[in-house]
């Protein structure tokens, strides 16, 4: 009320307004230190793996990241193995899940009758909850077995350049590299491959809850004048749902590679723990997570500070991965012409 | 509805009060004394049942954390832990450094397993040397002439073999590559032992668990696991020849009679690696984990309680670790830890 306003004496007012000023600088700096948080865990965990791994560092130069060997008993470890593992399964994760996400997402916002999207959509988030090991438990137990005796041989047989009959398919035979990625003498199915399609199952969670919300947010009006239009829901999904949301989707996308990469307990138990560089697909690996978790607890010296080196590289991978997300959202940008 | 709701509030403090009684009786009871000890996974299921029963008897607990030798070494150089244990034994001059002395408490086996169509236990015989060329992927068929030779009288189907090998660094993978550069030349110059080594081929399972399930899905394939983890996943467990020419086949008299004869007498901290050990009876892989401990405690009561366990379950508690697939360490061999106690210790 504006008459009582008038009544206040003018220093009472000076004072909140100074009271007001105060408040606002201290919450000013508490949102500072919140956000100084998250960049001094980045910047002290990045710095304390680089500093753990400085002996394996200087032992090695730049050969640590050249070289393929992990060798305890000889003291020589290079980082090639678990790094192209690592990148691999995480590639291969993404290859798949990818497409089925957007077809998950397409279908429960676009679709689906309205009684069935909420069920399915409360599943996956539920399915995104599930504790990685039992993802691990399932690979392990029911996955790769059943990869190893139904897919495997079919794989090995008519693609790769290791058939049991010892006669090449026409694939192995002509196209360039299927048939390295393809070939194997392991008669078991923890590989890079198996690796690649557990992880796909557990990031597709991810990325289709995320690809769904944001398809939620594309405005009826764009969709109704599109299907007006004469379009069909393939044309509508693909020309006006997905470049409206595409920067979300983007990130959405590399959530689930973030959580790819990172990835230990599922595909220490799928991927075979061999310390040896493979073309093939189908052999086994070891990922960056994977060999810390598997040597940390009995490694002393240098074997520990390779590991930490490690460590520090899957920050490097990290990065570099999300700088190129970064950098393709500009890119994409750009060409909108906005 | 009222009343049966103020009667279960009562009910409800009256319960929470005489939880808080009973609580503390036992937080008193509990503060007898509590130690700590960290490191092999190997002795973890027999140090849980030792500690129950001792609990049980003394009111004292003990917390053993299954961490790894290598971070239950590193823990007890810190002085956070009462004990520390090790599958591997540490060096004299560590030892001396430190001001640690240690001692053997259990003793394990460690045997090879396959899963070859047809093939039972105790059916396959190998030798060291053998062994050692299939880990190191010189021999890639199960009808190699090599392990024809070995086995008279079993046709072994042709079929390449697969190595599963521990992807984890352990005690296992210590004693088992241990006991391969032993026997052969090549391993030892090549691969050398450790908790974890540069696998010459094959495929690595987690833990004694992951190595039993990899060798069950994969036919043709060999392994090697705690003895226990062959028991209980009816793996078909190899025989070997031991140091003095014999087949063995893998048992508790066949592992405590390695504990036996390994020659302790000469080795100074009880630091003796005693894979292919040379009794008669000897199996050729068998594994014991050491007890580190300061020599000049930080803590003396605790420490006192700790050489108090050890004693109970050295001398009570061999039933318990036969259970578990363990072998009690034969009597010689406890009266030379508990001179050891006596001469090194001060407590």
């Amino acid at each position: 009320m504006p008459a009582n306003h008038a009544a206040l004496p003018i220093d009472i007012l000076e004072q909140r307004s100074h009271r007001d000023a105060r408040h606002e600088r201290l919450f000013r700096w508490l949102l500072k230190g919140c956000a100084l948080i998250v960049l001094a865990s980045l910047l002290g965990a990045a710095g304390a793996t680089l500093w753990g791994g400085r002996e394996a560092f200087s032992a090695f130069g730049w050969h640590f990241l050249v070289s393929s060997a992990w060798d305890p008993g000889n003291d020589v470890y290079g980082a090639v193995v678990p790094v192209y593992g690592t990148i691999a399964t995480s590639l291969i994760a993404l290859l798949i899940a990818v497409p089925i996400s957007f077809g998950i997402a397409i279908y429960l916002s676009e679709v689906a009758p309205a009684w069935l999207r909420t069920p399915v959509a409360s599943a996956i988030e539920l399915l995104a909850g599930i504790p990685s090991i039992i993802y691990g438990m399932w690979g392990l137990f029911v996955f790769a077995p059943f990869f190893a005796n139904h897919i495997k041989p079919w794989l090995t047989n008519n693609l790769g350049d290791k058939p049991d009959d010892g006669k090449l398919s026409w694939a192995a035979e002509h196209v360039p590299f299927v048939g390295k990625l393809f070939g194997s003498d392991y008669p078991f199915g923890a590989s890079i491959l198996v690796a690649g399609i557990v992880l796909a199952v557990m990031i597709i969670p991810f990325i289709s809850s995320v690809m769904r919300e944001v398809f939620q947010t594309v405005p009826t009006r764009l969709k109704e004048s599109a299907y007006a239009l004469g379009s069909s829901t393939w044309e509508v999904s693909w020309d006006i749902v997905l470049p409206y949301t595409r920067s979300a989707v983007i990130g959405g996308i590399f959530l689930g590679l973030g959580r790819a990469l990172g990835e230990t307990m599922a595909v220490t138990f799928v991927l075979g723990n061999a310390m040896h560089l493979s073309a093939s697909l189908l052999d086994p690996g070891a990922s960056i997570a994977s060999t810390i978790a598997n040597q940390f607890s009995e490694a002393t010296g240098l074997q520990k500070s390779s590991l930490m080196a490690l460590a520090f590289l899957l920050f490097v991978v990290t990065f570099v991965v999300l700088l190129i997300a970064r950098l393709m959202l500009r890119q994409l940008a750009r060409k909108e012409g906005r | 509805m009222l009343t049966s709701r103020k009667y279960l509030t009562r009910s409800a403090r009256f319960a929470a009060v005489a939880a808080i009684a009973v609580a503390s009786t036992f937080g008193v009871a509990a503060q007898a004394t509590d130690i700590t000890g960290a490191g092999s996974s190997f002795v973890y299921p027999v140090m849980s049942k030792w500690s129950a029963a001792y609990a049980e008897k003394t009111g004292n607990h003990l917390n053993y954390q299954s961490v790894g030798s290598g971070a239950g070494i590193a823990q007890i150089k810190e002085g956070t832990i009462d004990f520390g244990a090790s599958d591997a034994p540490m060096k004299a001059e560590d030892l001396q450094k430190y001001g640690l002395g240690q001692f053997p408490i259990v003793v394990g086996g460690i045997v090879p397993v396959v899963n070859i169509t047809g093939v039972q236990a105790d059916q396959i015989k190998l030798d060291g040397v053998t062994l050692a060329d299939i880990f190191l992927g010189k021999i890639t068929n199960w009808n190699d002439p090599k392990i024809a030779a070995l086995n008279a009288g079993l046709t072994l189907p042709a079929g390449k073999i697969t190595v599963v090998h521990r992807s984890d660094g352990s005690g296992t993978s210590f004693n088992f590559t241990n006991y391969l550069s032993k026997v052969n030349p090549e391993w030892a110059s090549k691969v050398k032992f450790g908790t974890a080594v540069e696998w010459p081929t094959g495929v690595g399972g987690k833990g004694n668990e992951g190595v039993s399930q990899y060798v069950r899905q994969i036919k043709g394939s060999i392994g090697y696991v705690e003895y226990a983890y062959a028991v209980k996943n009816k793996l078909a467990w190899v025989d070997l020849k031991n140091a003095s020419g014999n087949f063995m086949k893998p048992s508790a008299d066949a592992f405590a009679a390695a504990a036996a004869t390994a020659d302790w007498a000469s080795a100074k901290d009880f630091n003796l690696i005693m894979t292919n050990a040379p009794g008669a009876q000897a199996w050729p892989i068998t594994a014991t984990t050491w007890m580190i401990m300061y020599k000049t405690p930080k803590n003396a009561g605790n420490s006192k309680v700790a050489f108090d366990f050890f004693k109970y379950a050295l001398e009570n508690g061999q039933k318990a670790a036969s259970d578990l697939d363990y072998v009690p360490l034969p009597a010689p061999l406890v009266s030379k830890i508990e001179a050891y106690w006596a001469s090194e210790y001060k407590h």
